[in-house]
């Protein structure tokens, strides 16, 4: 039976096609893909992240476990509220997960982890955490929503009351403060502006009807992945999972090798950029019709092959682009293999879109 | 509620054929399809003059979530090609029965047993029970 979360009625009611993802039953879309795609990147979106998993992290140790535990540098957080995005490496440096880390106190921490790996992600953070004395609590009593576009902030901080709107519209990219019973934090996976919102379970409804009736679109997991590709985010599982490591996924941005800090994973990476990557995560546009796809063949004639990891239309581009894992070596061009035909694609470096403008060319 | 339009004849994998009066059949995908696919994004069409076999993938329609094949309902000769579709793929979602056929055939004998609008709306309804 998969989980549902606390706006699971709303969607059904809404006439949302519903999906299993990563044991959830999500809304894919409400009505036309492309129309939630576009309100995102011209007004704003709403989505129903409630299926992430919230885990606070309290207690003295906290920090120096997440030095650990981390790629990224939780040193690097020192102003309350501050968020870092990052991956869980295990020891032989393949990513676990990504997540994102807020820095709310001293002793408390939280993070915020992808639905289909719940389970091993807090198996790892639970076992790692017992000689650090730390309290390990998974808040299923918080619903999580994202508002995304140029719009949403203020649509959403015209639901506040003035002062808590206040101090919403004035926190800055990546932070995010506890205002009244709601937690929320200007950061999403859109490549657009907007505020991601955990709220009790029990308020979640209100604010879902609040921002639809304030004109805010409703939008599933397929605009959500459209959007993301767009804005050159990886998906785990399609564009990183454990047999491959940050520095061949396009992640080595996120991993903090320049202090001496000792990481699970970082003897691994060392291992692997001493012996010479052999690929790379990079962008392509496709320059014919066509679509490209997951697991598609990337050629480099000369040089060696690879294969497409996420692949989708973009709606915003009007042609098709991917995030491939290609050979290091390859050239600007290169062909897809697209439904028995060879293709031709442009490498480009992601992101493809930001805040609405394209930016391939 | 789909539509289904009871001049047309379908295939269980989703197709409507239309007999034109000089007996060239024109093919295209069902309104149930076009919904179930979600807004398409690319469609690539048969060539005039190709062959096909029933059973056979002659079309391709890719929404923007996933690629779909469209099946040959019937043996014969691929007269015209809707190439219209190319530069408006949308065509099929908003008007499936109409500007959004797919290609013309020239059957080569019989046509195989198709299914009415009757059946065709009963297959659908069980489908997505």
């Amino acid at each position: 039976m998969a989980r549902r979360t606390p706006l699971f009625a709303i969607h059904q009611s809404a006439g949302a096609r519903i999906v299993d993802f990563g044991g959830w039953d999500m809304p894919l879309q409400y009505g036309s893909l492309l129309a939630e795609h576009h309100a995102v990147r011209r007004a704003a979106g709403l989505f129903d992240v409630s299926h992430m998993c919230v885990v606070d992290l309290q207690g003295e140790g906290v920090r120096p476990f997440l030095l650990k535990l981390f790629a990224n540098d939780v040193g690097k957080l020192t102003v309350p509220g501050k968020a870092l995005y990052g991956c869980l490496l295990n020891e032989r440096a393949g990513v676990i997960d990504d997540l994102i880390v807020y820095y709310l106190g001293e002793q408390w921490f939280r993070v915020v982890v992808n639905a289909g790996t719940r389970d091993k992600d807090l198996a790892w953070i639970r076992r790692h955490a017992e000689p650090y004395g730390l309290t390990v609590r998974e808040r299923t009593d918080l619903a999580m929503l994202a508002v995304q576009g140029p719009e949403a902030r203020a649509r959403l901080a015209a639901l506040l009351p003035p002062p808590l709107a206040e101090r919403a519209l004035a926190l800055g990219a990546f932070f995010g403060a506890e205002l009244g019973r709601w937690f929320i934090a200007r950061t999403g996976y859109t490549g657009e502006d907007g505020f991601e919102v955990m709220v009790p379970a029990e308020d979640a409804e209100a604010l879902w009807r609040s921002l639809v009736a304030a004109g805010v679109q409703p939008c599933g997991l397929g605009a959500r992945d459209t959007l993301r590709l767009e804005a050159g985010m990886n998906l785990y599982g399609n564009d990183m999972d454990e047999t491959t490591n940050p520095l061949e996924s396009g992640l080595a941005w996120t991993v903090a090798m320049t202090t001496p800090r000792a990481f699970i994973g970082r003897e691994a990476l060392e291992a692997a950029r001493a012996r010479g990557l052999e690929h790379k995560l990079t962008g392509l546009v496709l320059e014919e019709r066509g679509v490209l796809r997951s697991h598609q063949r990337v050629l480099a004639p000369g040089i060696g092959e690879g294969q497409i990891t996420s692949g989708t239309f973009s709606p915003t581009l009007e042609r098709s682009i991917a995030l491939a894992r290609i050979p290091i070596a390859a050239p600007d061009q290169v062909q897809v293999e697209v439904r028995g035909k060879l293709l031709a694609a442009r490498v480009v470096k992601p992101p493809f879109v930001r805040h609405g403008k394209s930016l391939v060319g | 509620m789909s539509k289904v339009p009871s001049d047309l004849k379908y295939t269980r994998t989703h197709e409507w054929l239309r007999t034109l009066p000089d007996g060239i059949v024109e093919v295209g995908i069902t309104d149930h399809a076009q919904h179930s696919l979600g807004d398409l994004v690319f469609v690539e069409v048969p060539e005039a003059g190709r062959t096909v076999t029933p059973g056979e993938p002659f079309a391709v329609v890719e929404s923007v979530k996933a690629a779909s094949d469209v099946y040959a309902p019937l043996s014969g000769e691929v007269t015209e090609g809707n190439g219209a579709l190319a530069g408006a793929p949308e065509t099929l979602n908003t008007d499936p029965y109409g500007a959004g056929w797919l290609a013309r055939l020239r059957p080569s004998g019989a046509l195989p047993a198709l299914l009415s609008a009757a059946e065709y709306e009963k297959l659908t309804a069980e489908e997505s029970d």
